[in-house]
């Protein structure tokens, strides 16, 4: 009896391992009964030939034979490994094909096609498959299978098995789990007493596929019983008052997300138009570049560093940076150094340069989107509670947008880059008399503004699509955010920016998509027209 | 460098080739007969409808390889209306009155048809509308050989109703804000009453064009679901699926969960997307590229080598669709009525159109209704898999009747199911 000593102290809870594993090994000999261990060929067979009624009746009866090694087979079937090959069914793996029923090696022909699983027989294979685990002599798996079972639709023959499984489950946590697993199930019991006990069990539960399962029990068809419904109806009340919080907390998450990527969008136009006072239309086509740099870099991380490609994202940052800077300084260089002063024209040379930019990309690239994958860490999120999932991209994209931030304020508080774009936005005249280059830092900042713009089109890469027409829907937030936080102001830029993400997001949990942004708008116009130098107002001698 | 002299010299050129094209096109008038292509090529549908115009290159090509129709090679008129409604009608006009087509392959959204419409009314033109659309038309200079709601939503809806798909008793009806998705989803909503689903368990939400930040909305659906079994049926057009597919991903909303299908996501609109998060939702069609059978894989092998002969920029992954299958079969059956009527005179086309059959890429031969302008079309739900191909989970046996007058919309009952003459 080795292993016994390797479980841990607190997982006994009473009973003696040894115990433990004569039980277990009783349950599964009990459900193994007469039958052979491994599943049989025919049964392999009719788990994937007919309609889905049938194919699920016997996953039943694989089922109450309780064999733990027939997850290996159902696992496959999960995973699309096994075919039909004609009137043959095969398992292929790496090392080849394998005929279920003869058990012969062979090779699957042109014609073999993958078992249809829909969604229905998935979580089924699902649902039996972490069952089984349940007899597992491995406490985390049994532990992963038991929540995986949370919430799963109910079945009778399931029942006796999680029911067995529980009753010589020795780790508390693993127990509690199932026992919810046990309740879910018998809410549909047609005992009273069990179904009140039922109620009351899942009343301790947070997940929100629980208060599905008591809400839709509550519907016409369900629950008869007037106890037993003032039980769930209570049960409910318990889970929502639970939930309530995690909502308020995920609709200020989703707020400062949005905030965020304002943030970023209208940062690089902070510089160009706030600072410099060049009404840029080109901008967004600096972010539209920024992200088909990163998908660039994608691709060349694709051809020669396959086994690094998580890490692509990383290098496109400076990449995109530099490439959006190098394109903004030639921009300023060649059209714009003549334009200064002369906002009209500007507006319109800018213009013309975001269709061009906007129809060469169509001729490069074409004019459909192009793909950018997230690198596996972006995917998927943490989940804070059962209806609090809080994505991994938009935790990234935040922290993207404040590392950005902080950069761009050291660059222009504390260099003496910066010094000079203060100097000469503030007085150009008197900079240039000081000694300063002031066409070399209008290039220089166009190009800084130009290369933040970059860095959004990258974080924009992540969340939407990259296609020709990316920096479209953004220039519009991006003016709106610059002109509301107060030209010339970066600490604006941040407020206007979050306060704008909050408050649509806000709008558009109370009245939907279309008008919360007819909202927004308005609301922008009027502050606009009471307040026209925006939440801040440039304090300093400012020489228009 | 281009110096004044080069561009008078460069713009002299580019004249002198017009001209040389258009005395071109006159002699050779007698003996081509002249097909308009309506597609945007440019603007925020081009996305979509360049694979079309595309398509429509290769059919008649093809076409042409095989001696033509009558005897005369086909001419292909390609405008682009770059997917700017009123423009759509300007080109419509200039396709019938100027170039003189003799038939017109075009539009996409419905409020592009419903822009051009007038002026095939008043020219007495020939249309061919390759797009699933809401109904509620039926127009004598129309041919449309999309699915009509019957062929596409209401299968989908009655498919997640069934046990395979879930049975699901809540529906959140998600779309685009326009025409389209309004009245499918008006049409979707009695539907539900008919079976039994109360107002209560029906959210209809809709997004801006282009709407980019679904974090809301996908949260929403989360809470509704947690009401009972819930599935969604989505409408949204264009690329918003696409940060609309992450955000369930990212927010771990399964396909097993709550399901999603669209009906405007084909295997075009996926090709910008990493499809692995949507693995298992669904989409309603009437074709799917991923279907077996000898006619499918001959288009295929046509298509891909189209692609790489005109050089195209997606001729890297040749991919095929439902609208485009609905241009090919359009395209064809529009030669074969011709042949049949020894004209390309547009009313004796029409009346040579009812009863057309063609073996189409979906494996079931496609038949032109004798009356009412839509085909008779099989329907076919397809899940999404991790490469952005779909496998089909479930179709009808064969062919279905298009009703292009949805009988969940009041009223209905007593319009006649073919066009006014």
């Amino acid at each position: 009896m080795l292993q016994t000593n390797t479980f841990p102290k607190h997982e006994c809870l009473g009973i003696h391992p040894a115990v433990r594993f004569f039980a277990m090994l009783f349950v599964s000999l009990i459900f193994s009964g007469n039958q052979a261990w491994a599943l049989t060929g025919a049964e392999k067979v009719a788990l994937v030939r007919g309609e889905s009624e049938q194919r699920l009746q016997m996953l039943d009866k694989v089922l109450a034979q309780g064999d733990v090694t027939a997850t290996v087979y159902l696992q496959q079937l999960l995973d699309d490994a096994v075919r039909l090959d004609g009137d043959k069914v095969l398992i292929v793996t790496d090392e080849g094909a394998t005929n279920v029923m003869t058990g012969e090696r062979t090779k699957p022909s042109e014609a073999a096609e993958e078992v249809i699983n829909n969604n229905r027989i998935q979580s089924e294979l699902e649902a039996s498959i972490a069952t089984l685990n349940l007899l597992s002599q491995d406490a985390s798996v049994r532990l992963a299978a038991a929540q995986k079972l949370q919430g799963t639709e109910a079945n009778s023959s399931r029942l006796l098995l999680i029911a067995k499984a529980e009753k010589v489950e020795t780790d508390g946590k693993i127990r509690a789990l199932l026992q919810q697993v046990r309740a879910s199930i018998e809410l549909t019991s047609d005992n009273k007493a069990t179904r009140l006990a039922a109620a009351a069990t899942l009343a301790a539960s947070s997940n929100s596929s629980i208060k599905q399962m008591l809400s839709s029990r509550l519907a016409a068809d369900g629950e008869t019983d007037a106890e037993v419904k003032a039980a769930i109806t209570q049960a409910l009340k318990k889970i929502d008052r639970d939930l309530a919080t995690f909502e308020l907390l995920g609709q200020v998450f989703t707020g400062i997300s949005l905030g965020s990527i304002l943030l970023l969008a209208a940062l690089g136009l902070a510089v160009t138009y706030g600072l410099m006072g060049v009404i840029n239309m080109a901008h967004g086509e600096m972010m539209m570049i920024g992200a088909y740099a990163t998908f660039l870099v994608q691709n060349l991380f694709l051809k020669y560093l396959p086994a690094h490609f998580q890490w692509y994202l990383l290098a496109a940052i400076p990449a995109a940076f530099l490439l959006t800077a190098l394109v903004g300084i030639l921009i300023e260089r060649s059209v714009l150094r003549s334009l200064y002063g002369r906002p009209l024209e500007t507006l319109l040379a800018t213009w013309g340069i975001s269709l061009i930019l906007m129809q060469s990309v169509r001729s490069l690239f074409g004019a459909q989107n192009v793909q950018v994958e997230n690198p596996a860490w972006m995917s998927g999120g943490i989940e804070v509670a059962a209806n609090l999932v809080l994505p991994y991209n938009r935790i990234f994209i935040i922290a993207f947008a404040a590392l950005v931030l902080v950069m761009m304020w050291l660059m222009i508080s504390k260099t003496r880059l910066g010094l000079f774009i203060r100097a000469v936005t503030q007085n150009r005249g008197m900079a240039s008399c000081s000694g300063v280059n002031t066409s070399k830092v209008d290039a220089l900042a166009f190009g800084l503004g130009s290369g933040i713009a970059g860095l959004a089109g990258v974080a924009l890469s992540q969340i939407g699509n990259v296609g020709p027409a990316l920096g479209q829907s953004y220039i519009v937030d991006s003016f709106m955010v610059v002109v509301l936080g107060g030209v010339g102001q970066l600490a604006g830029a941040v407020y206007a920016a979050l306060g704008l993400g909050i408050l649509s997001k806000f709008f558009e949990g109370m009245a939907g998509a279309v008008l919360a942004k007819i909202l927004i708008l308005v609301i922008v116009i009027i502050f606009i027209q009471k307040r026209p130098q925006g939440l801040f107002a440039f304090k300093g001698r400012v020489i228009d | 460098m281009i110096t004044r002299r080069n561009f008078v010299k460069s713009m002299s050129t580019i004249a002198a080739s017009i001209a040389l094209m258009g005395t071109a096109s006159l002699a050779n008038a007698a003996d081509t007969i002249k097909v308009g292509i309506l597609h945007s090529l440019s603007g925020t549908m081009a996305i979509s409808e360049t694979s079309l115009k595309d398509m429509a290159l290769m059919t008649i090509a093809e076409i042409n390889k095989k001696g033509g129709v009558l005897g005369k090679q086909l001419e292909p008129v390609v405008v682009d209306p770059a997917s700017d409604w009123p423009l759509f009608a300007t080109k419509a006009r200039q396709l019938l009155s100027q170039d003189k087509v003799a038939v017109t392959f075009g539009c996409w959204t419905s409020v592009s048809r419903k822009s051009v419409l007038p002026v095939y009314k008043e020219l007495n033109g020939l249309l061919f509308y390759p797009v699933q659309y809401e109904g509620e038309e039926l127009e004598k200079n129309v041919f449309y050989t999309g699915a009509a709601p019957n062929q596409q939503a209401i299968p989908a809806v009655e498919y997640l109703l069934s046990k395979d798909g879930g049975a699901a008793k809540r529906f959140v009806l998600l779309g685009t804000d326009y025409v389209y998705p309004r009245t499918t989803n008006k049409i979707l909503r009695a539907f539900l009453h008919s079976k039994g689903i109360k107002d209560a368990d029906i959210m209809e939400e809709y997004t801006p064009f282009g709407h980019s930040d679904y974090q809301t909305i996908v949260a929403n659906i989360k809470k509704f679901a947690t009401g009972g079994k819930t599935a969604v049926v989505s409408t949204i057009n264009g690329d918003s699926n696409v940060p609309f597919y992450k955000e369930l991903g990212n927010a771990g909303l399964k396909a097993k969960d709550v399901p999603v299908v669209a009906f405007s996501v084909g295997e075009e609109e996926l090709r910008g997307v990493d499809a692995k998060p949507l693995v298992g939702h669904l989409a309603a069609w009437n074709y799917f590229m991923s279907l077996k059978n000898p006619a499918n894989d001959e288009f295929k092998k046509k298509w891909a080598a189209y692609a790489k002969s005109a050089k195209l920029p997606t001729a890297g992954k040749p991919l095929t669709n439902d609208p485009m299958e609905a241009t090919y079969i359009g395209i064809n059956m529009w030669k074969q009525a011709v042949e049949k009527a020894g004209t390309t005179d547009v009313n004796k086309v029409i009346a040579a159109m009812g009863g057309q059959k063609f073996v189409a890429p979906s494996g079931f031969t496609a038949e032109m209704d004798a009356k009412n302008h839509h085909l008779h079309k099989p329907v076919m739900i397809g899940e999404v898999k991790a490469d952005g191909q779909f496998k089909v989970v479930w179709k009808t046996p064969g062919p279905i009747k298009a009703q292009p007058w949805s009988p969940f919309i009041a009223g209905n009952d007593k319009k006649p199911d073919e066009p006014a003459k």
